[in-house]
């Protein structure tokens, strides 16, 4: 077994979920490389070879893998599959805009956001919102997998591996990047954090997300939101969970103003602790909460924020 | 320029689904199934493009059974002007779908493909990307905003830290996000005259496409089911709770 991790990274920094892929790889079990495809990412390589587990680091350090786009990181990828068994990416926006590009173009299927290992070539994943968990197994000869990050635990910064470079040989005569607009908070990563506060269309208005930031800084926990506030235009997209934005797993989950729909249920059920408030006392979230409060959110935070 | 638009019969998004006893997979007798959400929202935008002027005709596509010649004529009703069924009773998974829109596209060359970013039963998210990988296209996947002058395609996307805007040569391949736009209803007369809009047929075979094996499925399950907890009767019994309860503060 050889297996491919694609790295991921934003302005320089090695992002969290690639030790969770790798935790991934490592389940599979073999010889685990790490490919840092960017412009200027010495760094993010340097970084990688640190992930316990990683044998090499292969670095392709070019003008045309800047921002990542699909389509010159996809043919990278094609002319270093070759040397693999799996490729490995974690299922982010990222990794799932790339991927199946390699595994279209070496005509196999690609196996998405696998929660569990059971083999080198079985793996879970969930189909249906979360509602069902299909066991697949794949006979192609190389294998081409996203992994729900969530779903492994990271694997410690305590290794040391080589980096080798790589030719890329890649041009790029389809796309061009345009500008990019990322949120900018200090507050903990969403797919990362302990703590989710996480806002619905019962807070009314974006202004009033304060109350949930206020009590998201006594936390040290990120602010999440539902559909429905996102697109009222409470807070921006990348706040989402579910289904259908990001999927989170902390220890705590607060759901405020949140009626509890199976896609936000989707993207968040698998939290180890969920609280609910909500002033309806039939709200579907009160099934699959621990912790129910009923009553007016407008109350209750400002409570809830002077007892922490 | 023509658009082709290509969407999914799936599952309604209302139904909660049960997985068989025999665990072979998620029971689909007499559900409710319609178009995949994010596939509406395809249609939506192609429409809106020929309104705009910017496209001269939208032709819809979908692959599967003969019943999915319902969410053809719901691509019609919504403003296609024609429709194109392959029809397979095999199940086909993405990488198949792929290789047959690609059979489609050869045919009809569109300027622009527009699928969704998912479908809402595989959730897996992978269709769109494959075709342009297996056509050469340049993609624009999870749009939230689509503008094309000057031969190119802008497309601003939903990525995990915010938005990224970049440009395509056309043909491009676009999937679409949530908040690309909110797709219409079908009017009665409209849906009246969907049903004199040309559908053609096509087969695998008529499209030189061999479909690929998929993934083998083994079992399906329902996951662990969460239990409902307790509810507390204020803020500080929550707190107490979760400090000594559950540990988590
Ligand atoms: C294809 C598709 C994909 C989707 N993907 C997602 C996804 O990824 N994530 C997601 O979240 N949704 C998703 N949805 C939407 C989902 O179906 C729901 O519409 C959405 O989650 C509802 O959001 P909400 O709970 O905030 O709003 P609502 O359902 O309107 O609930 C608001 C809640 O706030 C409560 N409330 C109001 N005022 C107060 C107050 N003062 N105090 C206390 N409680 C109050 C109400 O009792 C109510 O329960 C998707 C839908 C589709 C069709
Ligand atoms: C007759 C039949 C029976 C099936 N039975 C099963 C089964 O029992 N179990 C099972 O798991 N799967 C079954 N499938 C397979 C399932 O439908 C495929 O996984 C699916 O077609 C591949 O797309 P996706 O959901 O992976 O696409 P995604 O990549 O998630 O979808 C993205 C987008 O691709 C486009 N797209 C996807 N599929 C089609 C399509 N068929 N036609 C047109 N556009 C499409 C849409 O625009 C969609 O929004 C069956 C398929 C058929 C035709």
């Amino acid at each position: 077994m050889s297996i491919l991790v694609l790295a991921e990274h934003h302005d320089g920094q090695l992002s969290d979920g690639t030790a969770h892929v790798v935790a991934a790889a490592m389940a599979i079990g073999g010889d685990v490389d790490v490919l840092v495809a960017g412009e200027n990412v010495q760094g993010v390589a340097e970084a990688a070879a640190t992930l316990e587990g990683v044998a090499r680091v292969r670095l392709a350090d070019a003008a045309v893998f800047a921002h990542q786009l699909a389509e010159p990181l996809g043919d990278l990828l094609v002319n270093l599959a070759s040397d693999y068994t799996h490729v490995l990416a974690a299922a982010s926006t990222s990794g799932k805009n790339v991927l199946p590009r390699l595994a279209a173009l070496r005509g196999v299927n690609q196996i998405s956001e696998i929660l569990e290992v059971v083999s080198t070539d079985i793996f879970k994943r969930p189909i249906y919102a979360g509602n069902a968990i299909a066991t697949v197994q794949s006979e192609d000869a190389l294998k081409v997998i996203t992994v729900r990050t969530t779903a492994f635990d990271a694997v410690s910064r305590t290794g040391s591996a080589p980096v080798e470079s790589v030719e890329g040989q890649v041009t790029n005569e389809t796309s061009r990047f345009v500008d990019e607009v990322l949120a900018q908070n200090d507050r903990p990563e969403l797919g990362g954090a302990r703590i989710v506060v996480s806002g619905g269309r019962g807070m009314g208005n974006g202004e009033n997300f304060r109350l949930l930031e206020g009590l998201a800084d006594k936390l040290g926990a990120a602010v999440g939101a539902s559909r429905a506030a996102v697109d009222a235009g409470f807070v921006p997209n990348d706040m989402q969970v579910g289904q259908t934005g990001k999927i989170v797993a902390p220890d705590l989950y607060i759901a405020v103003g949140i009626s509890g729909a199976i896609q936000h249920l989707a993207g968040m059920k698998d939290s180890k602790v969920i609280v609910a408030i909500n002033k309806d006392d039939e709200a579907p979230i009160f099934q699959i909460a621990d912790y129910g409060l009923v009553g007016d959110l407008f109350e209750i935070l400002p409570a809830l924020e002077q007892k922490l | 320029m023509k658009v082709l638009v290509a969407v999914k019969r799936v599952i309604d998004y209302n139904v909660k689904i049960r997985v068989k006893p025999d665990h072979s997979d998620v029971d689909l007798t007499n559900v409710k199934m319609a178009m995949n959400p994010f596939c509406e929202i395809a249609v939506e935008e192609a429409v809106r493009l020929k309104e705009k002027g910017v496209a001269t005709e939208v032709v819809a596509v979908t692959v599967g059974p003969k019943a999915a010649q319902e969410q053809l004529r719901t691509a019609l009703a919504l403003g296609a002007d024609r429709a194109i069924h392959v029809e397979t009773d095999e199940p086909v998974e993405s990488l198949a779908v792929a290789k047959l829109l690609e059979g489609v596209v050869n045919e009809e060359k569109p300027d622009l493909v527009v699928l969704g970013k998912q479908a809402i039963d595989t959730d897996n998210n992978q269709t769109g990307q494959m075709l342009a990988a297996l056509t050469g296209m340049g993609q624009g996947t999870f749009a939230s905003e689509v503008v094309i002058e000057a031969g190119e395609i802008r497309v601003t996307r939903e990525i995990d830290g915010g938005h990224q805007t970049v440009a395509l040569k056309l043909p491009a391949v676009v999937t679409t996000d949530l908040r690309l736009n909110e797709p219409r209803y079908a009017k009665l007369p409209d849906i009246m005259k969907a049903k004199k809009k040309p559908l053609e047929n096509r087969t695998p075979e008529a499209l030189g496409v061999t479909l690929p094996a998929g993934l083998k499925r083994l079992k399906v399950e329902t996951p662990a089911e969460r239990k409902g907890g307790v509810k507390v009767g204020s803020v500080d019994e929550l707190v107490d709770k979760l400090k000594n309860e559950a540990k988590v503060l």
